[in-house]
């Protein structure tokens, strides 16, 4: 028997992955996908949950994140391509119009 | 033995491939990587007894979210990207960051107790079969949530039409 500790700390390294892609990638494109993979890494945390907790609801969850998950890839990938046929470029150092 | 075998191997997979999706130089390498390595998340999904999780992991992540990520890599002229740095300048202090909070993670799972087990027990989802189990609960305690999913979804659906539209010019 695996124990549960094993699936979390798989699930918190694959999330620190995706976010230093995050941090550190120029390309958006990149961005978006560390993105996905942080959202991947929740989702094996909270399937492993529901097994060794013997409980359906971290599965439900994983099915709405999962949603969202492919109401943000449309809505980001829209963004993007907004933004390339604005600014010719997906390297977010070179988007510095607002100065934050 | 053989369960730890099993993790063990998608384990080091999943992490492997973690890393090189994030350092491939070109985009459509990182989406061709990234499939591989949702198919070894759908593996894990399955050794768990969650059947239905990993199918729609294959169909929703797999089928249809890279493939829309493929989609705009061929609409975007990424010639240019494979001779440019790929990372932004600042990036040992992200490395940093990310080990920092990494360690305190791992530090925090170790002492973490689960809580009393509830009556989905494998014998249970053996019997009931899995999806008619998560189909029950999603339809009668989940309902309200299950909407608003739906609502998000035509969100999505319209804000993605209008602005990836050209906008045409006012006379």
């Amino acid at each position: 028997m695996v124990p549960l500790n094993w699936y979390l700390m798989l699930s918190a390294v694959v999330f620190m992955i995706g976010v230093f892609g995050f941090l550190t990638r120029r390309n958006i494109i990149i961005m978006f996908m560390s993105i996905e993979l942080m959202l991947n890494a929740v989702n094996i945390s909270l399937v492993a949950f529901s097994h060794y907790l013997q409980d359906m609801r971290g599965q439900i969850l994983v099915i709405f994140i999962i949603t969202v998950a492919a109401a943000e890839a449309a809505i980001g990938l829209a963004i993007i391509i907004a933004l390339f046929r604005n600014k010719d470029t997906v390297h977010v150092d070179e988007m510095n119009e607002m100065k934050g | 033995m053989l369960p730890e075998l099993f993790f063990g191997y998608f384990a080091a997979v999943i992490i492997l491939l973690s890393v090189i999706v994030i350092t491939r130089r070109n985009p459509v390498h990182s989406v061709m990587w990234m499939l591989l390595l949702f198919f070894h998340i759908a593996g894990l999904y399955l050794f768990l007894n969650a059947e239905f999780i990993a199918a729609i992991q294959v169909i929703v992540y797999a089928g249809a979210i890279l493939v829309l990520f493929l989609f705009v890599l061929l609409l975007l002229n990424l010639r240019e990207e494979l001779k440019v740095k790929r990372f932004v300048g600042a990036w040992p202090a992200g490395l940093f960051i990310t080990t920092a909070i990494l360690v305190i993670v791992l530090g925090a799972v170790k002492s973490f107790v689960p809580g009393p087990a509830g009556k989905y027990s494998i014998e249970f989802i053996k019997q009931e079969t899995h999806t008619k189990a998560l189909g029950k609960l999603l339809y009668t305690d989940y309902l309200f949530p299950f909407e608003i999913a739906s609502l998000v979804l035509l969100v999505a659906i319209i804000g993605a039409i209008v602005l990836a539209k050209r906008k045409t010019r006012s006379k």
